[in-house]
């Protein structure tokens, strides 16, 4: 009814293997994609790209990237706070010392540092798996942000050892800076959101990521039947990395615009990213952003409904909202591991019978 | 909107009445509190005293200057992405002024709300240089500053020891993030003028564990600390100073080291304690009876109303009483009571507290005179010293509000804010 499959056939192998099939499932990403591209930067006010928007496409690009390691890969990552400082200090560095370059440069260009420091700390993955890699990975994230607080050439030797990010544009439009456009900071965020998703999706689904999917299910009988478990999991290390130090470039030098590193990217912010695959959907792109989305919307939906409709004590709402995410993240172990992203796929797939279930 | 009012009012039979006095807008006054996380002891208190007030305001004076003051609260947990969230909800609300009450989050707002036309008051906290207001137009951090605490620390113990520090020893315990990194620099140039010798101890957030830290100083026997620290990190610091015996008199935090919080969990072996303050504690001061009578009494008393008179409730209510001033300081200005937040700004660059006015808000002696201008957003950096009693579990001021080294401060100001214009291409000037 809902997902017509009449009339949708596939003649050729890129037919079949599109991202997707279903004629009903591509418009509605067509639209969406019109949605956020054409008609979001019209509407949108300082409110909403601060407090939603920007924190939900820079989330979600951080959520594919530790995917890709997590899900996909399979190896476990605790250190994705840490890499994020990395891609949002080299930001820095890059920014104060040359001006002139265009924003986008220095965004990839602190991608491809953070790919470079993951594949450094990603190298005891060859030994070492599961949990003991979650604890080599957790000792990056206090490693990287005890560095960045201690040696003052990363903050330019200022005094209080914050770095702030100073007005910076890309083809003269500035997207750095208090004086930026609401629409202009939202939209060089799409734009690496976007690439993001659509490089990660194709990654996905080619033969780097089935050598990945291959070690994450079993990495002997990955090895017998010819993945280089070295190259797998060092290329999930890298890309994985290199979006999530976009993502920390774009947190500090769009977002925020100042940060502290023990402040903002310390252990919570890696919990923070882990929990948005685990609720949104491990191994699944949709996932990361259903997952960054619901965790960047909850906090703002509870307040709104507990402090401006229902009057409630802030105090109280921030407890509540607490126990709430606690509360879903032990039900979706339970009753969903597959996140929000298994539970559209199984609606989906309902929806495509109905109404003759059987 | 409200001219589409005034003009439906104005087309009404009763159009001479009613138009004589147009709608006015609550004047707005957010609390960007944090009553929850690892700060939640001193964000308390703080949010209780600026609600407080503005309560009694409207109870009692009903609002300012004829307007009632509305104090929506939001809670950001000392987090600077939730302090930018609040920022942007609260923005729609018109408020006049915003007290981040943290430091990351103040470094956050100082080019927001000068690119919005909105003005800051850091009391006490915050960007230090934003004390040169030729730079910072729309950041304001008077009375005092971090680095007025670190000199005042120092002028303090310069008088204890008949103006000698020559061959002392002092360490510092800091909050190893930008609020306790602000200080070192002006310790530094201190030590070089006094020949005294200066140790940095950092402490990481939140602050549990300070074993090795104070094991440190047992070893290196300093003869005077200096604390920067927040929440859980000073009550935790006050037992490890007991525990390693360190006599309590030579021990110094800046003011947000000494309130009850920090001191209660350490019983008797606190005793003598001492803290640096920018106003007065206790609640033996007359305003408090209008507090009894028009909130507490009334039943609207902020939190849970157990706060009334303790360091950080006091500190709320001075934050409000200077918003308060200010806001009168602009309506007269402007000759408006129903003031934006950009003449709310020129209302606070007026600021002049004189003790004759403190008297008549009954709060006499309660803080140091000061006067803010287009240079100096700071006021006069004085600074007093108050001192712990545990057997009767109260704060004392032992010092006057006394003047702090501003020809080591000053320079310091002017090279960070120098600094900070170069980076950000700001013409300086008034």
């Amino acid at each position: 009814m809902f997902y017509r499959e009449a009339g949708d056939f596939s003649t050729t192998y890129a037919e079949d293997q599109q991202t997707f099939p279903i004629k009903f499932d591509r418009y509605r990403y067509y639209v969406v994609l019109f949605i956020a591209i054409v008609v979001i930067p019209f509407m949108v006010n300082d409110y909403w790209v601060n407090s939603i928007f920007m924190p939900f496409l820079i989330y979600a690009i951080a959520a594919i990237g530790l995917n890709i390691l997590v899900g996909y890969c399979g190896q476990v990552s605790l250190g994705t706070g840490g890499f994020m400082a990395v891609g949002a200090y080299a930001c820095y560095k890059l920014m104060t010392s040359m001006p002139d370059v265009s924003m986008f440069v220095h965004v990839l260009l602190s991608g491809l540092i953070t790919a470079a420091v993951g594949v450094l700390f990603g190298l005891p993955s060859l030994r070492i798996k599961g949990f003991y890699l979650a604890v080599a990975t957790l000792a990056a994230q206090f490693f990287l942000v005890w560095l960045f607080n201690r040696v003052p050439w990363f903050y330019n030797y200022s005094a209080s050892g914050q770095i702030s990010a100073p007005e910076r544009d890309t083809f003269g439009i500035i997207i750095t800076g208090p004086n930026t456009e609401a629409w202009a900071a939202y939209g060089f965020c799409l734009i690496f959101t976007i690439a993001s998703a659509v490089i990660a999706r194709n990654l996905t689904r080619g033969s780097v990521g089935r050598r990945w999917m291959a070690i994450r299910d079993m990495d002997i009988a990955a090895e017998i039947i010819g993945v280089n478990p070295l190259r797998a999991k060092l290329t999930a290390f890298a890309v994985s990395s290199f979006f999530i130090g976009i993502s920390g470039a774009l947190f500090f030098a769009i977002y925020l615009g100042a940060v502290e590193v023990g402040e903002v990217f310390g252990i919570t912010k890696s919990f923070l990213v882990l929990f948005m695959i685990i609720i949104g959907g491990l191994g699944s792109i949709f996932g990361s952003f259903a997952g960054a989305a619901f965790l960047v919307l909850l906090p703002v939906v509870l307040k709104v409904v507990g402090v401006d409709l229902l009057g409630w004590p802030t105090d109280i709402v921030a407890h509540l909202q607490l126990v709430i995410v606690g509360a879903l993240i032990v039900i979706f172990l339970i009753a969903e591991p597959h996140g929000i992203a298994q539970l559209w796929r199984v609606a989906k797939e309902k929806l495509r019978l109905w109404p003759f279930p059987h | 909107m409200k001219y589409r009012l005034g003009k439906r009012v104005a087309a009404g039979a009763v159009a001479g009445l009613m138009a004589a006095s147009p709608v006015m807008a609550d004047l707005v006054f957010p609390s960007m509190s944090y009553r929850t996380g690892p700060y939640a002891a001193g964000g308390i208190p703080f949010a209780d005293g600026y609600a407080d007030y503005f309560t009694m305001i409207n109870a009692r004076d009903g609002g300012i200057g004829g307007v009632m003051t509305t104090v929506p609260e939001c809670e950001t947990g000392y987090n600077t992405e939730k302090g930018v969230e609040c920022y942007e909800s609260l923005k729609g609300g018109g408020g006049l002024v915003y007290q981040p009450l943290s430091t990351g989050i103040t470094y956050q707002l100082i080019p927001k709300t000068t690119a919005d036309d909105i003005p800051m008051h850091t009391m006490g906290y915050g960007r230090t240089s934003a004390k040169n207001g030729e730079v910072f137009t729309h950041t304001f951090n008077y009375p005092a500053n971090y680095w007025d605490g670190a000199s005042g620390a120092v002028n303090y113990l310069l008088k204890e020891n008949g103006g000698d520090l020559n061959g002392k020893k002092i360490a510092l315990v800091y909050h190893n993030s930008a609020y306790g990194k602000e200080p070192i620099r002006t310790l530094q140039e201190l030590s070089k003028k006094h020949g005294f010798e200066f140790k940095e101890v950092p402490v990481d957030h939140p602050g549990q564990e300070q074993k090795s830290q104070w094991l440190q100083i047992r070893r290196d026997k300093p003869d005077y600390v200096i604390m920067y620290g927040w929440g859980v990190m000073n009550q935790v610091a006050v037992q490890e100073a007991v525990n390693i015996r360190f006599p309590m008199e030579n021990f110094i935090g800046v003011w947000w080291s000494g309130s009850e919080n920090d001191v209660l969990a350490a019983g008797e072996g606190a005793n003598g304690y001492k803290a640096l303050t920018f106003h007065g504690v206790g609640s033996d001061f007359p305003v408090f009876d209008d507090i009894q009578k028009y909130v507490v009494d009334a039943g609207n008393a902020a939190g849970a109303g157990d706060q009334i008179g303790t360091v950080l409730y006091n500190r709320g209510l001075y934050a409000a009483m200077l918003a308060a001033e200010a806001a009168l300081n602009a309506q007269g200005i402007h000759g408006t009571a129903d003031i934006t937040p950009g003449m709310m700004r020129d209302g606070m660059e007026a600021l002049e507290m004189t003790e004759a006015r403190m008297t008549e808000l009954g709060l006499p002696n309660f803080g140091p005179e000061f006067k803010v201008s287009c240079q100096n957003h700071g006021g006069n950096g004085l600074v007093g010293v108050t001192q712990w009693d545990a057997s009767t579990k109260t704060w004392s001021l032992i010092s006057d509000f006394s003047a702090t080294d501003a020809d080591v401060v000053q320079p310091l100001i002017d090279a960070d804010s120098a600094a900070y214009a170069a980076e950000n291409k700001i013409e300086a000037g008034c």
